[in-house]
């Protein structure tokens, strides 16, 4: 489904009419950060990410967004793609029909409670069937969070998420640090470092030394945990204690990218400065769109 | 009536906050000459007849195990 | 027939032995108006056997009343009502609902006081929350609720549950859940049981509200030894909804069915929240530990959807929740609301325990479930949508037009199947009101009388350096963080404002239906339980104030307030003076503001050993943000910024953490508080946020302003050098604590007009200083290091949990 300038979103509830280039009055509006005088409009940030005509990023994409029982971010990743322009559908966790979408995304919460472990129960899902012929057709797929821990337990990415180091939940903006990746989703420069909210209590990445080797010669390591200017401490600078630092991973293809961060809450600029990091992590290369469409 | 007790333990070598945690607390408490202490998941289940160990083996497998970083043991109960 | 473990007015243990039965012995209310109370040992009822066990003997009939928790004249009642006696089921139902925690029966007549009128108030108290329109078409509904006893025993789960409660008090009114704040007591953390109990209830809290995807946006946390033997855990719930689709628990429609949805029935918290919460602690408590509940946040989860869903659709005539007394305070006051009778089959509920009785499943505590009334003809579709859910329903009665709440047993012979038949009214409207005697507190004239000047007061920056950083590290003023990072505080996208400042702020808007708006709600909880023991009628007003101005400080202009009352024995003269007093000083505050009380709970016996709390009057406040591009929050923003102060100081040291930390003393009066002069004050502070002139702002609080301009400054990471001349002696004038204070801080475009503004409203204030630097500097009394003060107030909370 290519998209079009002008196109309604498709879904039950009132959307947000997107078009090429423009963002919602809503939105615009709603985007001004609320931290004082000295700060910049998200809005125009947020515009300029998608008002440009940028040949590399797809825009006005379909979304399947997955829900579960027990996911609770669904609604703001859905409000943060519609923002950024693009439509998005959900996806319910029995249906099996992803032909539609150009990408889906696994949204975060505690399927199932979080119950026995993270998305252990959720990869069961009918839907993930699904999910998983999708991914191996090489169509994109990103998990954030619950979604990155129902990958790994469906073995759609290598390793686990164990319980936090510190062994409490943490809710904070952490800073992430973009590595050299063949990842699909993202597309900026080695070293660029971004402002992310972490919202977890399982997030320490954990895989044995030869997946370690694998992920790093083939370029799977996406985003790093680190410190403020970009540099990782050599005791580890996951708030999590997450194995080498890692943030989030992609399958070998790159298609299929978890990350533990939240960037839907950080994409329209609601909370202060920093609260557009989230946008590059949807920017999906539109070639890459159109190379596997129909696949 | 089957009962069946499964015992799910971190792998070796997967580090256990918890365990460490609390054998760290037992120390301050005064107990000496634990060497190790790993916190791990039990399991109870009452079951028919008909669900064989076997069956039981596959659902830690699949289910309630995670072999990426678990290891599991079964012991049927009165058997 | 008494429990071992029960003490008799004498105090001493009572040495009969209990009747072995196979009847679970869990405690039941006690709260007759004879001094140490009589704690219950259903054990002591008769043996269960059919219907031998309803059918009660007229002697043996009034002892089991009192043993539920019922006093003799109650029972008459009760007799006098029914015209027989009643049978056992009736009478458990009878003590539960006319249980203090069921039916405020100390308080309400001082509850009248409030008053709930208000032209943006959609519903007051009588519903399972309070309602208020916020404009363009959107309501917000928001309450309070304690979960004190049941935390004191289970933190981890009885916070917890307690979040869990008023969430479903929230979505029972057909909103959508959108943010939680907490306020909570301990005693000091020096105590490992402290300790235990707070890293328990804030682990409890953060399990069950972020597994719901609620965010928790605020709160507050007081370490007191006056609460060491009674913790106290405030959880309150704002949810957002569509006017149009407020919903009532009003049962209506005779012939339409009850459905009670989600989770199976247990015998979990039986006599739980209602035992706890009506009656002292004692050396039973730990006995009481089976009466906690266990939440099962994913199972809230799934009915928050569902019942929105058909909320939604249209196929709830009515809906409530299941709280304190389980399914008999639910079914009796929808039935009671709606002047209609209600009759419903215990047999039809889901159980997951052996063997229960009637009684055991009319008053079950079990978490997580919903009663709903729906049209025969619409029950298929509810089915549908609980079973896409994976929610678990039961059809198990029927509305009827007799007015009487009917119970019956199915596994009874037809024809005496019934097992309870009251008129519902008698339940939930006709519970005995009480008129309690009451006497000012001895201690209140030698503690208020207390000459703050025969103490040594530090003098000179290095004691008075000295004494600030102690303070900082108080426990009581140090930042929060280590706990709401433990919070998710973001889900939902609407968060505007962080935990961390005055109030947090929300932008009204539902991301899931695509409309968000400019407009927001800022919330806060408040209240200084020391103030409130020294004078709890000024306290109690200065616990609104203070929660109004922390809303003027982000821009936000006061729209209602919920309340969670915690005091000791109502019982107790001198206790229950300082409630009078405290219900009459808030009531007086919110007059004079016009802020109705749309919501609140009450909660006694908050006492061990004979200790009580302080009188701790929680105020849960909600206001309207016109525009959140233009909210204001605590920390300095840029260098050169200049620091004024509104309002004045004045010496009143009394009750201060100063006067705590650096002399060990709770003395003094509290602060005096001008309703005029701090409505003047909030306004203009209000006015200037929304005509974007202030860069930062921070009311003027426990630590007084040494306190408030370090917190700026660490939030801010920015340094500022002020001079107080406010001619009081240092100590004074760095840590009293006087009301109507907020700092303000200005960019050098914006001061005339700021200070035009001041000059308009005919406030007090001074331009005290400027922003900068890398120190604290206030001249002649202060000089700290924004690196070392940053440390100390950041690590002293988890330093203090974690090490001792």
């Amino acid at each position: 489904m290519t998209g079009v300038a002008g196109a309604t979103v498709a879904v039950a509830a009132t959307a947000a009419t997107t078009a090429a280039g423009t963002t919602t009055t809503a939105a615009a509006t709603a985007a001004t950060t609320a931290a004082g005088t000295t700060t910049t409009t998200a809005a125009t940030a947020a515009a300029a990410a998608t008002a440009a005509t940028n040949a590399t990023n797809a825009t006005n994409l379909h979304f399947g967004g997955v829900v579960f029982p027990g996911s609770n971010c669904e609604q703001d990743v859905v409000y943060a793609l519609r923002f950024l322009g693009h439509e998005v559908s959900y996806v319910w966790h029995q249906d099996t029909d992803l032909a539609a979408y150009d990408a889906v995304v696994l949204p975060g919460g505690f399927s199932y409670g979080d119950y026995l472990r993270c998305g252990a129960v959720a990869r069961f899902s009918p839907v993930m069937d699904a999910v998983s012929a999708y991914a191996h057709a090489g169509r994109p797929v990103i998990g954030i969070c619950n979604g990155f821990q129902i990958l790994t337990e469906a073995h759609l990415l290598p390793g686990a998420l164990l319980r936090n180091f510190g062994l409490k939940f943490i809710c904070e903006s952490v800073p992430l640090r973009v590595e050299q990746s063949v990842c699909k989703w993202l597309d900026l420069a080695q070293g660029t470092v971004l402002r992310v909210p972490i919202n977890h209590n399982e997030g320490n990445y954990f895989c044995d030394e030869a997946t370690h080797e694998r992920l790093e010669k083939n370029g799977q390591i996406v985003v790093r945990y680190c410190n403020p200017d970009g540099t990782r401490d050599a005791g580890g600078s996951a708030p999590n204690g997450a194995f080498d630092d890692i943030a989030g991973i992609c399958n070998e293809r790159g298609n299929v990218f978890g990350l533990m961060p939240h960037p839907e809450r950080v994409c329209d600029g609601l909370a202060g400065p920093h609260a557009t990091d989230g946008v590059p992590f949807f920017k999906v290369i539109a070639s890459y769109v159109e190379e596997v469409r129909g696949a | 009536m089957k009962k069946y007790r499964i015992f799910v333990t971190g792998k070796q070598g997967i580090f256990d906050p918890a365990g460490k945690t609390a054998q760290n607390a037992l120390d301050n408490l005064g107990y000496e000459g634990i060497k190790d202490l790993k916190i791990g998941k039990f399991i109870q289940m009452n079951c028919d007849d008909a669900v064989s160990v076997e069956a039981v083996t596959e659902m830690c497998e699949k289910l309630l195990a995670n072999p990426i970083i678990e290891d599991f043991r079964i012991e049927e109960v009165g058997a | 027939m008494s429990n071992p473990n029960e003490s008799t007015p004498n105090g001493s243990p009572s040495s009969s032995p209990a009747a072995s039965s196979p009847v679970p012995s869990n405690p039941v209310p006690s709260n007759s108006t004879a001094g140490n109370s009589p704690s219950i040992n259903s054990a002591a009822i008769p043996a269960p056997v059919a219907d031998v066990v309803e059918t009660l003997d007229a002697a043996a009939a009034p002892e089991i009343a009192v043993q539920l928790g019922l006093n003799l004249e109650e029972y008459e009642n009760v007799v006098a009502t029914q015209g027989r006696v009643p049978t056992l089921t009736e009478l458990y139902i009878y003590s539960l609902m006319w249980s203090e925690h069921c039916s405020y029966k100390h308080s309400k007549k001082q509850l009248r006081r409030f008053s709930s009128e208000g032209e943006h108030v959609l519903q007051g108290p009588g519903e399972n929350a309070g309602v208020i329109s916020v404009g363009d078409g959107w309501a917000v509904a928001f309450k309070m609720e304690s979960h004190n006893h049941p935390s004191a025993i289970e933190p981890f789960e009885g916070a917890a549950t307690g979040v869990g409660g008023i969430i479903r008090d929230i979505f029972t009114m057909g909103a959508r859940p959108i943010a939680s704040l907490d306020s909570l007591r301990f005693g000091t953390l020096d105590k490992p049981r402290q300790r235990y109990l707070f890293d328990g209830a804030v682990a409890g809290i953060g399990a069950y509200g972020n597994c719901l995807g609620v965010p928790t946006i605020g709160g507050e946390v007081y370490f007191e030894e006056a609460y060491e033997g009674n913790c106290l855990i405030n959880a309150m719930a704002i949810g957002l909804m569509r006017e149009e689709n407020l919903t009532r628990a009003v049962g209506s429609g005779p012939g339409n069915l009850v459905v009670l949805i989600g989770s199976s029935t247990g015998r979990d918290g039986i006599g739980g929240a209602s035992v706890l919460a009506s009656q002292e602690f004692d050396e039973a408590a730990e006995n009481k530990r089976p009466a906690v509940q266990v939440g099962d946040p994913f199972e809230e989860k799934l009915l928050i959807e569902v019942c929105l869903e058909l909320l939604k659709r249209g196929l709830f005539v009515a809906l409530g929740d299941l709280g304190a007394a389980g399914l008999t305070s639910s079914a009796s006051e929808m039935a009671s609301r709606g002047g209609v009778g209600i009759d419903i089959d215990v047999r039809k509920v889901p159980q997951r325990e052996d063997a229960m009785q009637a009684f055991e499943i009319m008053v079950s505590e079990s978490q997580e479930r919903m009663l709903a009334v729906v049209r025969p003809d619409d029950l298929s579709e509810v089915k549908e949508a609980c079973e896409r859910w994976g929610v678990a329903w039961a059809a198990i009665g029927t509305i009827t037009d007799t007015g009487r709440f009917v119970v019956r047993d199915s596994e009874l012979p037809a024809g005496s199947d019934i097992v309870a038949d009251m008129p519902a009214e008698m339940l939930a409207e006709s519970a005995p009101e009480y008129d309690p005697f009451m006497k000012r507190p001895a201690y209140l004239d030698e503690a208020q009388g207390f000459d703050l000047t025969t103490l040594k007061h530090p003098h000179g920056v290095e004691e008075l350096n000295a004494a600030f950083l102690s303070v900082l590290a108080s426990p009581n003023i140090a930042s929060k963080a280590w706990i709401w990072r433990q919070y998710d505080h973001q889900v939902m996208n609407n968060t505007v404002v962080l935990p961390g400042s005055d109030a947090a702020v929300l932008r009204i808007g539902d991301t899931g239906r695509g409309e968000m708006s400019t407009r927001g709600i800022a919330a806060s909880t408040d209240c200084n339980g020391r103030y409130c023991y020294l004078d709890p009628y000024t306290g109690a007003q200065i616990a609104l104030a203070e929660s109004a101005r922390n809303l003027a400080c982000t821009g936000a202009e006061p729209a209602a307030i919920t309340d969670c009352l915690n005091f000791g024995n109502p019982e107790k003269p001198e206790v229950f003076w300082t409630f009078s007093e405290a219900v009459r000083g808030l009531a007086d505050a919110c007059k004079f503001y016009d802020i109705p009380v749309i919501s609140g709970n009450v909660s006694f016996y908050n006492e061990s050993f004979g200790h009580a709390i302080y009188p701790t009057p929680v105020v849960g406040i909600v206001g309207l943000v016109e525009d959140i591009s233009c909210v204001a929050t605590a920390a300095f923003k840029q260098a050169g910024d200049t620091i004024i102060l509104v309002g004045e100081t004045d010496d009143e040291l009394g009750g201060s953490e100063y006067l705590k930390v650096v002399h060990g003393l709770v003395a003094g009066c509290p602060p005096a508080l001008d309703l005029e002069l701090e409505g003047d004050i909030q306004r203009v502070v209000r006015t200037a946020v929304r005509q974007r002139l202030v860069a930062s702002a921070h009311d003027c609080s426990e630590g007084g302003i040494a306190v408030a301009l370090a917190e700026s400054c660490i939030a801010g990471g920015i340094g500022a050098t002020v001079a107080l001349d406010d001619n009081l002696p240092s100590a004074s004038s760095l840590f009293s604590e006087t009301q109507s204070r907020i700092l303000v801080s200005v960019t050098d475009a914006n001061v005339t007009a700021f200070l035009t503004l001041l000059a308009e409203a005919e406030v007090p204030y001074s331009v005290i200083g400027e922003v900068g630097g890398a120190l604290l500097e206030i001249e002649d009394k202060l000089t700290v290091s924004l690196k070392d003060i940053a440390h100390l107030y950041n690590t002293t909370l988890e330093h203090q949990v974690l090490t001792h």
